[in-house]
């Protein structure tokens, strides 16, 4: 391709830009609110989800040793229970701590001054990578050889699976409902854009311009408007996210709540809308002109 | 050179042939009405000399490609053997005039120089000479057939052809085209004018072939447009 040609095609699709001043904001108004409407509620299920983690990781179970065995045998079984694949980690507990534990959960110590440490037995406590594997692993557990028994909230265990499952299966249906919409809505509002310039494509095609150089500029015109809808929406979302969730977090709901930074998402943020803006763009455009190329 | 040898066409879910076993030919450098009246497939014929639809039958040639077995992406380089006029002008209302007749020029790969240097005089030899800024809509029908003309011939075609081009213009500006496209004739375009205004083409001695019902119904070199349009 000569260079004078790509140039003046890059410049008419710039140009386009402005001369259609209406329809581009059209196209980039109607992208930026699709962007936001989808990324919003994929932020809120990320936020969700980053909550369930949170409460799932304080989920534990606690592995109560052998009365026969002496500390130093019960010390030894850590790295029997940290081989099991589901342990993330697990964090040995003396009798005597676990007695001052105990003590400490009542406003007078004094009662438990004659009460020997001997009736509390060293334990483990043990967190999990994956709560829904709790049974398996209490399981695993039982059987080492020096363990006498695992105490664990199945239930609790289940109800935080049967949640997030709820909520997995929730959002991944609104997500791609909301996304199927808003390409639609986009892609209509591309066609409709490309409609109001039939004319011109068919007097380029008299005058014998070949395809490719009636759509190059309107793929331009394309990439630049879904560039500039996928930025702005992005500085929009950004905007939007920082409000919400300083007021989440000043508010009564901060000290149970707690949201997911939008630094911390910010680069897939940017990066999908980017390309979400970038793809409606030029295939919306590309695709939308290909009826009337057919002269 | 146009040669219809025995072209039939059907339009796509037509059942009537729009161009029934039609022949003739334009040699080189010619200047040739066709006239007929509405339905008759003057419209037709343009639309199988720029091939926006194909014959069904027999052969045509046209500027020497076969448009009976031309492939779809040679007809760009088939239409800038041809420059077309139409009664609605089709120029494009956010271009001013320069860049109408320059656009034709992009079209082709022109560099920035050639198209600075030929435009002007394209549009000087129309009339237009000082009009490149103004917008279509800024300017007389006339002026905007001319800017249409000027776009038709910016790259020498082979072959110039007007649909009904004096459709919308008063008769003075209609004659005023007429001796254009003469001009532009005189200087080697083979043109083809099709109307079905009687009066001008008896002002001109020049050939007219007349069709109806898809056919040649006559071809005289008399200048004489001698068929009744009811």
């Amino acid at each position: 391709m000569k260079s004078n040609k790509f140039g003046y095609l890059i410049r008419e699709g710039f140009k386009s830009i402005v001369t259609h001043g209406f329809m581009s904001f059209a196209t980039v108004t109607i992208i930026v609110a699709c962007l936001v409407i989808m990324g919003s509620f994929t932020l809120i299920a990320v936020n969700v989800a980053s909550m369930l983690d949170d409460l799932e990781s304080e989920n534990e179970m606690i592995a109560y040793v052998e009365e026969t065995l002496t500390e130093e045998e019960a010390r030894a079984l850590q790295s029997e229970i940290e081989y099991i694949s589901n342990v993330s980690s697990c964090e040995f507990v003396t009798r005597e701590e676990a007695m001052e534990e105990f003590a400490s959960q009542y406003d007078d110590d004094s009662l438990f001054e004659d009460v020997d440490s001997s009736v509390f037995r060293h334990r483990f406590i043990i967190y999990l990578n994956d709560i829904s594997l709790m049974e398996d692993t209490k399981d695993a557990v039982e059987d080492i050889t020096g363990i006498a028994k695992v105490s664990a909230y199945l239930e609790v265990a289940e109800g935080f699976v049967t949640v997030r499952n709820v909520m997995s299966a929730v959002s991944l249906v609104l997500i791609v409902v909301l996304v199927v919409v808003c390409v639609f809505i986009m892609s209509n509002t591309v066609k409709l854009a490309t409609y109001s310039r039939r004319d011109e494509i068919a007097i380029m095609k008299m005058v014998g311009a070949s395809n490719w150089f009636i759509r190059f500029p309107f793929v331009v015109e394309g990439l630049v408007l879904g560039l500039l809808g996928g930025l702005l929406a992005y500085f929009l979302e950004w905007g939007i996210y920082d409000v919400v969730a300083n007021r989440i977090m000043s508010g009564l709901m901060g000290s149970l709540l707690s949201v997911v930074s939008f630094s911390a998402m910010s680069l897939y943020v940017l990066v999908i809308y980017l390309a979400v803006g970038l793809v409606v763009g030029v295939f919306g455009s590309s695709v939308a002109i290909r009826n009337y190329l057919q002269v | 050179m146009v040669r219809f040898d025995e072209v039939s066409m059907v339009y796509p879910g037509g059942d009537t042939k729009a161009i029934d076993d039609m022949s003739f030919t334009i040699h080189d450098g010619e200047f040739v009405f066709l006239v007929g009246p509405s339905g008759s497939g003057k419209t037709s014929v343009i639309k199988l000399i720029t091939g926006e639809v194909s014959a069904c039958g027999g052969d045509l040639n046209v500027n020497g490609f076969d448009l009976r077995h031309i492939r779809r992406n040679k007809l760009p380089a088939l239409r800038r053997t041809i420059g077309v006029i139409f009664q609605d002008f089709r120029l494009i209302e956010d271009k001013t005039v320069f860049e109408n007749v320059a656009f034709a020029m992009h079209v082709v790969g022109a560099s920035n120089r050639d198209i600075r240097r030929r435009v002007p005089y394209v549009l000087d030899l129309v009339g237009l000479a000082g009009r490149e800024k103004r917008y279509p809509r800024e300017i007389s029908g006339g002026e905007q057939q001319r800017v249409a003309v000027a776009r038709a011939i910016v790259n020498s075609p082979k072959l110039l052809i007007a649909d009904e081009p004096t459709g919308n213009l008063d008769p003075a500006r209609s004659l005023e085209l007429m001796l254009l496209m003469d001009r532009i004739n005189e200087m080697g375009t083979t043109v083809l004018v099709v109307t079905h205004e009687k009066e001008l083409v008896n002002s001109f001695s020049k050939r007219v072939v007349a069709i109806e019902e898809g056919r040649v119904i006559s071809d005289g070199m008399d200048g004489y447009y001698s068929y009744e349009i009811e």
